[in-house]
């Protein structure tokens, strides 16, 4: 028996947090969010078919404070994973590959992100006051 | 014996050939998705209001019940393909592995179902 742990390849824990690996695994985070939203999305057209009552029903869930938080956590999840996906198409044809141009577009892509987020709920907040 | 000729046998079995499907459908179904989204998230936004009567009757439409068929279709395929890919990484054991992809494709088929069928049901008033 050895007497003490032999050595691992090294595995997710090691490496260090940068933009390229924390955009990366945000695109995964978010996309599975999105896969729970495809749920919201399928209740909220089955209430809609349903008829007028579980349409209201439907609606006053979302309209709750947890459901306004998890609209807004899906409509960041949205927003980041179509800018970052436009991002991914563009390395499949072969563009974008260079250091500079990764961490601006990553750079771009999550403050984009997080802009159009608060422009979003900005819009509605001002057409739910006025 | 088989009398293919070696080259014969790697082009028709060549990764470039059939490995890579799911990842291609997943780009393809990214690419449509750009502006089905987009359509989705701007028709709910320009509607007067999310009230029963306004959403029922802009979905009853045949265009925006045409799209939001494709919207449903296309979305549950890319996601399916994505979760998938989550699992395959992260789940190890065999069984497990196999137990959650089933009821993962279950649950796209049941949910996927479900929207349309309910789009359709708005379209066709029953």
């Amino acid at each position: 028996m050895p007497s003490r742990a032999r050595p691992l390849s090294p595995h997710v824990g090691i490496y260090r947090w940068q933009i390229g690996n924390s955009l990366s695994i945000l695109h995964r985070a978010t996309g599975v969010l999105l896969a729970v939203g495809l749920l919201a999305l399928g209740y909220w057209l089955v209430s809609l078919a349903g008829g007028e009552q579980s349409y209201a029903a439907a609606v006053r869930l979302f309209a709750s404070p947890v459901g306004v938080l998890f609209l807004m956590g899906w409509s960041f999840s949205f927003l980041y994973h179509l800018l970052n996906g436009v991002r991914h198409l563009f390395w499949d044809v072969g563009r974008g590959f260079e250091r500079a141009e990764r961490h601006a577009s990553g750079w771009l892509v999550f403050l984009g992100s997080i802009t159009l987020t608060l422009c979003l709920w900005g819009l509605i907040w001002a057409e739910h006051h006025s | 014996m088989s009398l293919r000729s070696p080259l014969g046998q790697v082009t028709g079995l060549g990764s470039a050939k059939d490995g890579t499907g799911d990842w291609w459908s997943q780009r393809v179904t990214a690419v449509a998705l750009v502006p089905l989204t987009l359509w989705f998230l701007f028709s709910l936004l320009t509607l007067p209001g999310l009230d029963y009567i306004t959403v029922r009757t802009w979905l009853s439409f045949p265009m925006s019940a045409f799209l939001a068929a494709l919207l449903v279709v296309v979305l549950t395929y890319h996601s399916y393909l994505g979760t998938t890919v989550v699992i395959e990484d992260y789940v190890h054991s065999h069984g497990t592995k196999l137990f959650s992809l089933l009821l993962l494709r279950f649950l796209y088929v049941l949910v996927g179902g479900a929207s349309i069928f309910a789009i359709l049901r708005v379209a066709f008033g029953s």
